[in-house]
C-alpha cells in the first residue's frame, strides 16, 4: 500500500517535471497545455495544491470596486439583507485605500479572507466549523457553526462576517444564513470545478474592467503563473509580521 | 479551636421573600424575551455589528463568569489557606460561585447566533480553541465546586473537604486564566495580545466576586434577622481593599506596557485620551468608581467602619467592573484593526475609523436576565440549603478576638 | 322557512363532509410531489425509493462533509441536485418554498414533525430559469470565462509577470 503510494507520488513528480519542461519551452509564446488539471469531482482537495492569489495594486484603481461587485453577484451577499444596517451587512471583500502619512503616497487594494496557512480563526473556533481545506482554502462549515463570533474577534483582517438576519433565495453555490459566520471562499466551487484554470469572481470582474490586477493560481506548483510571478516580483503579505503565511499576496503595498 | 458554626435554611417566606422571587423572575423573563427576539429576528435588532461582534451581552456574561470564580475565593481562603475567620462564609461563597457561573453562561449561550445548536458545541471540539477548553473548564468548575460544597455540608465527608477545596481553588485559577486568555491570546487587536491579561482577569475576579459576596451576605443576614459582627465585616472590607488595589496595579502595568511600546500608542490614546465614551468609562467608571472610591471608603478611618459605606464600596466595585468589561471588550473592538502599520487607511467598511456601537435594549435585558438567574439561584439555594450561618457574630467568627 | 333551509344546509354539509375534507382527512399520508425526472426506467431516484426514504439524511450528511470539508463535488447525493429535480422552478406557477406542504421536503417533514434547518442557509428552490440564462448570476455563466479558451486568454492577460 505504502509502496503503491510512493510509486504514485514519484510518477506524479516525474510527470509534473516533464510537463513543466515542456511548458517552459513554449512559455514565451502561447501556453498550449496547462501543466496541472482540475481534479475529478470524486477526488478530494489535496495538499499538493495551495491556492492563492497575487494582487497587483499598481493596476488597482482607487475608484473601482468591480471586484467587490463581482463577488457580490457571484456569491449573493449584500443585496438580500434587508434589515441589517450598513455596519451589520456582510462584506466578503472590500476596497481599502491606504495613504502614507509622511509621503502622501496612496494606493488602493481589495481585502478579503487572506486564506492563511496558520489561520487564527481556525485556532479559536470551538467546534471546528472554522476550517482549512487541504488545499489551503479557509472556509466556515456552517453546519456546525454556532455563531459565537470568536473567529471574527481573532481575524486580523476583518475578513469574516456574521449574518444578522434571516435570508431567502440564496444562490445554490453559496449557502449562507442567519446566525452563522461567513467569508470569502476563494470561489471554492469554481476552484473545485476548474482547478488551476479557475478564475474567482473578483479576478473575473477585475479583468472584465480591464485592470487584470488579480491573478489566481497554485502556489505549490512551481510552474504556475502565480508561482512564477511571485518568484519574479516577490509579493507582500498584509501584516506579514504576524507570520500567518497568507494565501493572498500583494504587489505595490 | 473555633466555635461550631451553625448553618440553617432560610425559614422566612413572607411577602419580602416572594416579592424578591417575583422581581428576579421578572428580570429573567425580560432576559428570555430579549433572547427570543434576538434569535427569532436575528442580531440585526441589537446594536452589535460586523465591527463590534461581541457587545453588551458579553460585558455582562464575562463579568458574571469572572466574578463567579472570584466568589469562590472566600471559601478557598478558609479551606486552602486555613483562615478560619472566613469559614462560616465558605458555603455561601461556593454556592454563589456556581450561581454566578450559571447566570453568565446563560447570557453567553443565549447570545449565540445559533443557540439551538448548543449540542454541537458539546459534540464537536477543536482543542486548540480556548472556548472549547472553557466548555470543560466551566462544567468541570460546577462539578468540582459542587463536590466541594457537598463534602463541606455532609458530615461523613467533611474530613475530606479540604482536598476538594484545594482542587476547586486550582480549577478556578485555570478557569479565569482561560477567560483572560480569550482576549490576551488574540493577536489581531491592539488592545489585546498581552500575556498580562489572564493574571489580570484573575485579580479582577477576586475583587468582583468578593464585592458580590459581601453584598449578598449583608443582605441575606439582614433580611433574615441574623446577626453580623464587626470582625467579619472588617476582614471582608480589608480584603476587598487589597483586591481592588491589586486590580489597579495590574491595570497600570498593562497600560504602561502598551504606552512604552510605540506601536500601541494609537490604541492607548484612544482608551486613555480621546475615545469618547470609552475614555469616560475608563477614567470615571473603571478608575474612579471602580478603584478610587472603594479604596477611599474601605481605608477611611470612619467610613471604613460604616456598614452602609462598605456596602457602597462593594456596589462601586461591581459598577467599576462592568465599566472595565465594557472598555476591555467593546473598547478593544471599537479601535480599528491596524492592517498597515504607520499608514492611514479608509474604506466603505469602517476601516481606519472607530466602530460605532450603541447597546440595544435587548442586549441590556439579556445581560440583566443573567444577573436574575444568578440571584434567583442564590436565593433559592440559601432558602432550601444549609448555606447561610445562623450568626456571624464576632464570637462565632473569631472566638479569640476580644 | 327555517326548517327547509336547515335541512338543505344539513344535506349540503353532509355532502361536503363526504367529499373533499373528510375524504382528504381520511388519507393521512403526505402527498409527495413528483420529481421532474427519473434516473432510469426502473428507478426513480439515485437510490431505490425505499432506501432514499429511510436513508436520505445519511447520504446528505455524508455528502455535506465530503463536499464542504474535502471538496468532493460529486452530484449523486448533492442537496443542490435534490432541489433541482424535486422542487419546481421558482418562475413557474407551481413555485413553492420550504414550509409549504407542497414543497417536496416539507411534504414529509411536516407529516413526520421532523425539523430541519437545511434551508436556513441552502436555497430551497432551483435557480430560476430566467436567472440561469442571464450571465449575471455567474452560476452557469462562468463557463465562458472559467474554462476553455477564454479563461486562458484572461489568465494570460491578467498575469503581472507578462504585463510588467
Amino acid at each position: 500500500m505504502t509502496d503503491q503510494n510512493r510509486f504514485e507520488e514519484a510518477r506524479r513528480r516525474f510527470l509534473k517535471g516533464a510537463a513543466g519542461a515542456a511548458t517552459l519551452a513554449i512559455a514565451p509564446g502561447v501556453i498550449l497545455h496547462q501543466v496541472a488539471r482540475a481534479r475529478p469531482a470524486s477526488q478530494p482537495a489535496s495538499s499538493e495544491n495551495r491556492w492563492g492569489m497575487l494582487i497587483d495594486t499598481t493596476k488597482c484603481s482607487s475608484g473601482c470596486d468591480a471586484c467587490v461587485r463581482g463577488c457580490q453577484e457571484y456569491n449573493g451577499w449584500g443585496d438580500n439583507e434587508v434589515h441589517s444596517d450598513a455596519a451589520q451587512k456582510a462584506h466578503w471583500i472590500r476596497k481599502v485605500e491606504v495613504r502614507n502619512r509622511q509621503t502622501g503616497y496612496t494606493h488602493s487594494l481589495p481585502v478579503m479572507c487572506q486564506h492563511c496557512k496558520y489561520p487564527p480563526c481556525v485556532d479559536v473556533c470551538p467546534t471546528g466549523a472554522s476550517m482549512k481545506r487541504d488545499d489551503g482554502i479557509v472556509l466556515v462549515d456552517k453546519h456546525i457553526c454556532i455563531g459565537c463570533r470568536y473567529c471574527m474577534m481573532a481575524c486580523p483582517y476583518k475578513a469574516r462576517s456574521f449574518v444578522h438576519e434571516e435570508l431567502h433565495d440564496q444562490l445554490p453555490t453559496a449557502p449562507r444564513g442567519k446566525g452563522t459566520v461567513e467569508a470569502c471562499t476563494l470561489c471554492v466551487q469554481r476552484v473545485d470545478k476548474d482547478g488551476p484554470e479557475a478564475v474567482p469572481a473578483c479576478a473575473e470582474a477585475c479583468a472584465a474592467e480591464g485592470h487584470n490586477a488579480i491573478l489566481f493560481g497554485d502556489m505549490n506548483d512551481p510552474n504556475s503563473k502565480l508561482s512564477k510571478a511571485l518568484e519574479k516580483y516577490g509579493g507582500t503579505q498584509i501584516r506579514e509580521d504576524l507570520g500567518l503565511d497568507l494565501g493572498v499576496r500583494y504587489l505595490g503595498i | 479551636m473555633t466555635a461550631k458554626v451553625h448553618y440553617r435554611e432560610i425559614v422566612q417566606s413572607g411577602t419580602g421573600f416572594w416579592g424578591l422571587l417575583a422581581f428576579l423572575g421578572l428580570l429573567i423573563a425580560l432576559g428570555l424575551f430579549a433572547a427570543y427576539n434576538m434569535e427569532h429576528h436575528g442580531h440585526w435588532i441589537t446594536g452589535m455589528n460586523q465591527q463590534i461582534v461581541w457587545g453588551t451581552p458579553h460585558v455582562f456574561a464575562v463579568f458574571l463568569i469572572v466574578a463567579a470564580s472570584g466568589a469562590l475565593n472566600t471559601a478557598s481562603i478558609s479551606s486552602v489557606f486555613g483562615k478560619s475567620v472566613y469559614k462560616p462564609l465558605a458555603r455561601v461563597s461556593a454556592f454563589l460561585a456556581i450561581s454566578l457561573l450559571v447566570g453568565g453562561l446563560a447570557v453567553l449561550v443565549l447570545d449565540l447566533g445559533r443557540p439551538d445548536r448548543l449540542i454541537v458545541a458539546m459534540t464537536h471540539y477543536n482543542f486548540k480553541s480556548i472556548f472549547a477548553w472553557n466548555i470543560f473548564l466551566y462544567t468541570g468548575f460546577m462539578a468540582v465546586v459542587g463536590l466541594y460544597l457537598w463534602w463541606m455540608m455532609d458530615p461523613p465527608w467533611q474530613r475530606h473537604y479540604r482536598i476538594a477545596g484545594f482542587f476547586a481553588f486550582l480549577w478556578r485559577i485555570i478557569l479565569t486564566t482561560g477567560t483572560g486568555g480569550i482576549f490576551g491570546f488574540l493577536v489581531a487587536r491592539q488592545a489585546y495580545d498581552e500575556a498580562i491579561m489572564p493574571p489580570m482577569f484573575v485579580i479582577f475576579s477576586f475583587a468582583y466576586g468578593l464585592a458580590i459576596l459581601i453584598l449578598i451576605t449583608m443582605a441575606a443576614m439582614k433580611w433574615t434577622g441574623r446577626p453580623m459582627g464587626e470582625v467579619i465585616l472588617r476582614r471582608l472590607k480589608n480584603l476587598l481593599g487589597i483586591f481592588v488595589a491589586s486590580s489597579m496595579y495590574f491595570v497600570i502595568v498593562y497600560h504602561l506596557t502598551k504606552l512604552y511600546i510605540t506601536a500601541f500608542h494609537g490604541v492607548e490614546r484612544f482608551i486613555l485620551l480621546d475615545g469618547g465614551v470609552y475614555t469616560a468609562l475608563f477614567w470615571i467608571g473603571q478608575v474612579l468608581v471602580g478603584y478610587l472610591l472603594p479604596l477611599a471608603i474601605v481605608y477611611h478611618p470612619t467610613l471604613g467602619k460604616s456598614r452602609t459605606a462598605v456596602a457602597w464600596a462593594s456596589v462601586f466595585v461591581i459598577l467599576g467592573g462592568l465599566a472595565q468589561m465594557y472598555v476591555t471588550i467593546i473598547g478593544g473592538e471599537a479601535y480599528p484593526l491596524v492592517l498597515f502599520p504607520g499608514m492611514e487607511i479608509s474604506s466603505s467598511y469602517h476601516d481606519g475609523v472607530v466602530a460605532e456601537y450603541a447597546p440595544s435594549l435587548y442586549e441590556v435585558l439579556l445581560g440583566i436576565g443573567g444577573i436574575g438567574i444568578a440571584l434567583i439561584a442564590m436565593t433559592l439555594g440559601m432558602k432550601h440549603l444549609k448555606l447561610l450561618p445562623e450568626s456571624l457574630e464576632d464570637a462565632v467568627v473569631d472566638p479569640h478576638a476580644s | 322557512m327555517a326548517s327547509p333551509l336547515r335541512s338543505i344546509l344539513a344535506v349540503a354539509g353532509l355532502g361536503l363532509l363526504l367529499s373533499s375534507p373528510l375524504a382528504g382527512a381520511g388519507n393521512l399520508l403526505p402527498e409527495i410531489p413528483k420529481a421532474k425526472a427519473r434516473v432510469s426506467a426502473t428507478q426513480g431516484c439515485v437510490e431505490p425509493t425505499e432506501v432514499m426514504r429511510h436513508n436520505h439524511m445519511k447520504f446528505l450528511l455524508h455528502h455535506r462533509k465530503e463536499a464542504l470539508r474535502e471538496g468532493v463535488r460529486t452530484k449523486k447525493y448533492s442537496l443542490m441536485e435534490c432541489i433541482n429535480c424535486h422542487v419546481p422552478d421558482p418562475d413557474s406557477p407551481q413555485a413553492v418554498h420550504y414550509g409549504n406542504p407542497k414543497h417536496f421536503c416539507s411534504s414529509c417533514h411536516t407529516y413526520a414533525a421532523v425539523r430541519i434547518d437545511c434551508f436556513e442557509c441552502h436555497r430551497d428552490t432551483p435557480l430560476p430559469s430566467s436567472r440561469k440564462s442571464t450571465s449575471a448570476s455567474g452560476v452557469t455563466a462562468p463557463v465562458t470565462l472559467a474554462s476553455g479558451v477564454d479563461a486562458h486568454a484572461l489568465k494570460k492577460a491578467s498575469s503581472p509577470a507578462e504585463e510588467n
